[in-house]
């Protein structure tokens, strides 16, 4: 089937013209002129082969292969899509890692998020341009109605003094599934495709084998069946420790799955979500939490079928990866079309999406509508070489940077701000630059009897260490300067982060001149000495002082010069650093034990408020304790009592203030060393339009549009085919042929030959 | 022939058990089913709950080797060893920790493997006796010399290089084929060409100067100036007696690598972005996922397995003075 679409564009293409590659400006004129005799011939040639002779498939694709490799259609040889799509409206992207699932209910990085993201919505999304980031509805019709309830079951507008909350959500009407054959139903009303038997089932070895595909509106009730998932022992959700511990009646549900295991969730009750009517629900939470508004804007609370999980529980489906982890069914703007995410991953437009307004911001496009690409295709691309080299040749449509090819791509101009190279800028690429809420640290285990504690002469340590260890200089290094130092938990854009002379700390920085200074290290030894290590030497037993980071070895950066640099901002002390490099697995399990005495650690935020950096410093939340996210154990009953404060409050000055002392107080004890807020750097072609860096949102590639008629001009400009390199392989060959029969004449020629 | 056939496939069976049995106690010691579990939740709101309830929906939580809750035979087959790893021997892969059927992902990366690795094991060999041949028949001229310090440059430059630099000129500089990706179909001629290309020049050192030994030993025998007494020529000589003759011992060497074939190559198809068998174990290394690894090292040894008994036959065949008994 696909010869015939491979053979029937290039077909088309040939006859237009062979004029290809005039654009070769290495080539001499002398050799483009015989080359040119040569394809005019090769053309003739063809031709009477394609019309004169009948031929096979295949003796049609071995002409068009050799009209390829002579370059007799004008489309690139190193064009690595299909030739009738040269010109389509299509997206191309690359990924490094393949996802390990597409369930909305699992997928939780990055990786996954971006494919799921296009494929299922959520009741509310972030807006694409607004910042600080905010949510607006997206499969909702307005925001949640928000109730909080005291302990009497009163209701109260404080979230401080609410004992639990509910969250009542109204949908959209007519929004309707992807085609999908889990909905087709025979004349008789009865499902086609489930349940089948085992023979029948074997009929079926991928999606596209169904014949019958249908769609159904969808329902309150598809949202609360996606809750009652997350409790699933089936379905394995990352969240549903966390979810359990605010949703009610979620871990009652788990255990009674868990004892009659039936495949179809709405025959069991449950109190943390009910249906009010075919399009409201509400969710009953055991507990104020403000921030699950945010949790509503994450795949896990997008709407699921019922009817999937009775489809693919037929017979053999999960043995040809035939489940929800590959095949999924959403309402989003997009549907997959081919799903190897082992080589690509292929997504066309949903047929019927619902439709979705321009986001504030973007102009309207008269007579389109969102999404704007017609077709998107990821392609695996491991290593970063090719995958750069694809996107400058004008095969990928953007592009990330490696620290290889950092120097090609970026410059730097008179005000020493990041710009695109001229070598790019003339291929009119452009540069995104954004701030993730992201933060990597250094931490310090507070159970340690040496970096830990609260005693004056361990916090006077740390706050040396903290002056010494120059992260401004781990960014130039190792990170090609994408990353900005970090004076607290909070990074930039998240609300209670303070920019300028009123954010820097204290404690490890000055502010002079308008700029952020580190303290003199005089500074640190001073501190050192107070803490009872009067240069670097341990007062209590005469001996210098050592100290162990525990580090998680990682393929992909030059760890000997890493944990060189990390020794050495050690040894301004006069600190000896020993270096525990070990496998994630092994570094997860130091953690839990609280066998770290320092640690190299990071946290990507799940949304951008403060309680979801500063709760990784909250007391209940410690790791060996309470298995938590504060890997630090940082325990300070004053920090603790504020964070429960914040936690619950509206933004405003109030929490603002509280944020402020929270901050200054850990800037005090210096639990973490801050480390640095990454920076993302994107590069874009000229052709992609509408795309603005949202570190929030996975599914920006709706609203983007592609002009392929400029990408494909671009291509064939960008790669002219060599010709001289036939020229002397063909030369080479002759003389090689000419050498061999003299040689062989020669020898024949002996009185006495060697054989 | 049968029989001996059947009793090395019996010989080969306790060693797929050690081998097996090894594999097992390895993964297992270095890697524990809770580090299974973490690599595979992530980093985030990870409980030591959730690590449980992983480990036993993926069947993690039973004991090694022995079950002693269960009943009957279940005290053996009830056990990690047994769901894990003997079910293996009967080619029920099961499902990777990321939860894909191993056998469908199987299935479906061997015909892009071997589309790199067929062509260039075929052309390879051709291009590899060629140039051997014309050392033997060029011996102890220029041609020779030359040939044969050719030969040591190219097998004492990493692969690696082979592939970033054939990447660099063909593709990226000359813009012959695309940098890397693959198609099914005709269509993946150009994504195939400049890895086959890089494979079999990669390996002409080393293989061309070995059958280089191999056939020169050959020119050195009494058959050969008989042959030249009769007043044969050089390239007669060759191509009807050494060549020939000079091909047993190939066989050896070549053969045992055609069951290898299937498990594609690591470098070549994650540079190419070749969807095969090599990437796959590639994949499954970096991520951890030992069910696929497992796996693979498991069809390592029994194509090997495969392949040496393919070359035992293979003898017979080229000399017909050999039986297997």
């Amino acid at each position: 089937m696909r010869i015939q679409g491979w053979i029937r564009g290039p077909v088309g293409l040939w006859f237009i013209g062979c004029k290809m590659n005039k654009t070769g400006q290495n080539d001499s004129k002398f050799f483009s002129n015989i080359l040119d005799i040569i394809f005019k011939f090769t053309v003739i040639l063809l031709r009477f082969l394609h019309f004169s002779l009948r031929q096979t498939k295949r003796q049609q694709a071995l002409i068009l292969i050799t009209a390829s490799l002579l370059g007799c259609y004008h489309k690139p040889h190193n064009d690595p899509y299909h030739t009738e799509d040269a010109t389509a409206n299509i997206y191309y992207g690359a990924y490094s890692s393949a996802p390990k699932t597409l369930d909305p209910a699992k997928a939780y990085t990055t990786d996954e998020a971006q494919f799921v993201s296009l494929v299922y919505e959520t009741p509310l999304q972030y807006q694409y341009l607004t910042r600080p980031w905010a949510l607006e509805p997206l499969l909702a019709t307005r925001m949640p109605e928000v109730v909080y309830k005291d302990a009497q079951g009163n209701v109260t507008s404080d979230p401080r003094l609410a004992k639990c909350s509910e969250y009542t959500i109204h949908i959209q009407p007519g929004v309707y599934y992807q085609p999908h054959p889990a909905f087709a139903r025979s004349q008789q009303g009865g499902y086609l495709y489930w349940p089948l038997s085992a023979d029948a089932a074997q009929a079926y070895q991928q999606i596209s084998d169904f014949k019958y595909t249908a769609t159904r509106e969808v329902t309150a009730e598809d949202f609360v069946y996606e809750i009652k998932r997350l409790a699933s022992p089936a379905v394995q959700s990352p969240i549903y420790g966390l979810m359990s511990e605010h949703i009610q009646g979620l871990s009652t549900l788990r255990e009674e799955i868990e004892q009659s295991r039936s495949v179809d969730l709405r025959a069991y009750p449950f109190a943390g979500a009910t249906v009010i009517d075919k399009y409201t629900y509400r969710i009953d939470l055991k507990d104020p939490y403000p921030q699950f508004i945010y949790w509503l804007a994450m795949s896990f609370f997008a709407p699921y079928p019922w009817e999937a999980d009775q489809f693919y529980q037929n017979p053999g489906f999960a043995d040809r990866n035939l489940s929800i982890d590959w095949v999924p069914i959403g309402t989003g703007p997009y549907e997959f079309v081919r799903n190897n995410p082992n080589q690509s991953l292929q997504l066309i437009r949903n047929t019927n999406f619902h439709g979705e307004k321009v986001p504030a911001g973007l102009a309207a496009r008269p007579g389109k509508h969102i999404p704007y690409i017609d077709r998107i295709e990821f392609y695996l691309e491991k290593e970063a070489i090719p995958t750069w080299n694809k996107f400058l040749q004008g095969y990928y449509d953007q592009s990330g940077i490696a620290s290889d090819t950092f120097d090609q791509a970026i410059s730097y101009n008179a005000q020493r701000q990041p710009i695109v190279s001229p070598k790019l800028q003339k291929k009119g690429i452009t540069l995104q630059i954004s701030t993730s809420p992201t933060i990597f640290y250094l931490g310090f285990n507070q159970l340690d009897p040496v970096v830990g504690g609260s005693s004056a002469a361990a916090q006077k340590l740390r706050q040396a260490l903290s002056i010494a260890v120059d992260m401004n200089e781990y960014i130039k290094l190792f990170l090609n300067g994408r990353g900005e130092v970090a004076q607290s938990p909070l990074p930039p854009g998240i609300f209670g982060a303070r920019t300028g002379q009123a954010g820097i700390d204290p404690v490890i920085f000055q502010w002079q001149n308008n700029q952020i200074k580190r303290r003199p290290l005089s500074d640190a030894q001073k501190l050192l000495s107070e803490a009872g290590y009067p240069n670097g030497i341990d007062v209590k037993t005469g001996r210098p002082l050592a100290l162990t980071l525990s580090i998680m070895s990682e393929s992909n950066i030059d760890e000997g010069t890493l944990y060189a640099w990390f020794r050495q901002q050690f040894a301004k002390l006069n600190i000896e650093l020993n270096i525990d490099s070990t496998t994630y697995s092994r570094f997860q399990d130091k953690l839990q034990n609280g066998s770290t005495q320092l640690f190299f650690s990071g946290w990507i935020a799940d949304y951008p408020d403060p309680e979801n950096f500063l709760f990784l410093l909250y007391g209940p939340n410690a790791k060996v304790e309470h298995n938590g996210e504060n890997v630090a154990n940082y325990n300070n009953a004053q920090f603790d009592a504020w964070y429960q404060a914040m936690a619950r409050m509206p933004n405003g000055p109030e929490r603002q203030a509280l944020i402020d002392k929270m901050v200054q107080q850990v800037q005090e004890d210096a639990p973490w060393i801050w480390g640095f807020y990454p920076v993302s750097y994107q590069l874009s072609h000229a052709w992609v339009l509408d795309s603005y860096a949202n570190p929030l949102m996975s599914n920006t590639l709706k609203y983007m549009r592609i002009l392929p008629e400029i990408r494909y001009q671009a291509r064939v400009a960008w790669n002219p085919i060599s010709k001289w390199p036939i020229i002397l392989i063909v030369l080479g060959l002759f003389i090689f042929i000419v050498v061999a029969v003299f040689a062989y004449r020669k020898i024949n020629q002996r009185r006495v030959s060697i054989l | 022939m049968l029989a001996y056939v059947i009793k090395r496939i019996l010989y080969a069976i306790p060693v797929i058990l050690v081998v097996n049995l090894i594999t097992f106690l390895l993964y297992f010691k270095l890697n524990s089913p809770d580090d299974m579990a973490r690599l595979q939740l992530g980093n985030k709101h990870v409980t030591t709950a959730a690590i449980q309830d992983w480990k036993k929906e993926h069947g993690y939580d039973k004991p090694i080797f022995y079950n002693f809750h269960a009943s009957a035979l279940h005290h053996l087959t009830d056990t990690l060893f047994f769901e894990k790893s003997l079910k293996m021997l009967v080619f029920d892969f099961g499902q990777s920790d990321a939860n894909r059927n191993i056998s469908n992902d199987l299935k479906m990366r061997m015909g892009p493997s071997l589309a790199i690795a067929l062509p260039s094991f075929i052309l390879g060999i051709i291009v590899n006796v060629s140039v051997a041949l014309s050392m033997v028949l060029f011996r102890e001229t220029w041609i020779e010399r030359s040939m044969v310090l050719l030969c040591l440059i190219i097998m004492s430059i990493s692969t690696l290089f082979y592939i970033i630099f054939g990447q660099f000129i063909v593709a990226k500089w000359w813009h012959w084929v695309p940098l890397s990706g693959y198609s099914p179909g005709w269509s993946q001629f150009k994504f195939v060409i400049l890895p086959i290309l890089i494979a079999i020049i990669s390996s002409l050192g080393a293989d061309a100067r070995w059958y280089r030994a191999i056939f020169l030993e050959e020119a050195n025998k009494e058959y050969v100036q008989l042959a030249k007494a009769k007043g044969l020529s050089s390239m007669q000589i060759l191509l009807h007696h050494v060549l020939p003759n000079g091909a047993l011992p190939i066989l050896t060497g070549v053969v045992v690598l055609i069951p290898s074939l299937f498990l594609g190559s690591l470098l070549l198809e994650s540079f190419f972005g070749i969807p095969g068998l090599g990437s796959y174990t590639m994949d499954a290394i970096l991520q951890q996922d030992f069910a696929i690894v497992r796996v693979m090292v498991y069809l390592g040894t029994v194509l090997y397995i495969l392949g040496l008994i393919l070359t035992d036959l293979a003898y017979t065949y080229a000399d017909p003075r050999i039986r297997l008994e």
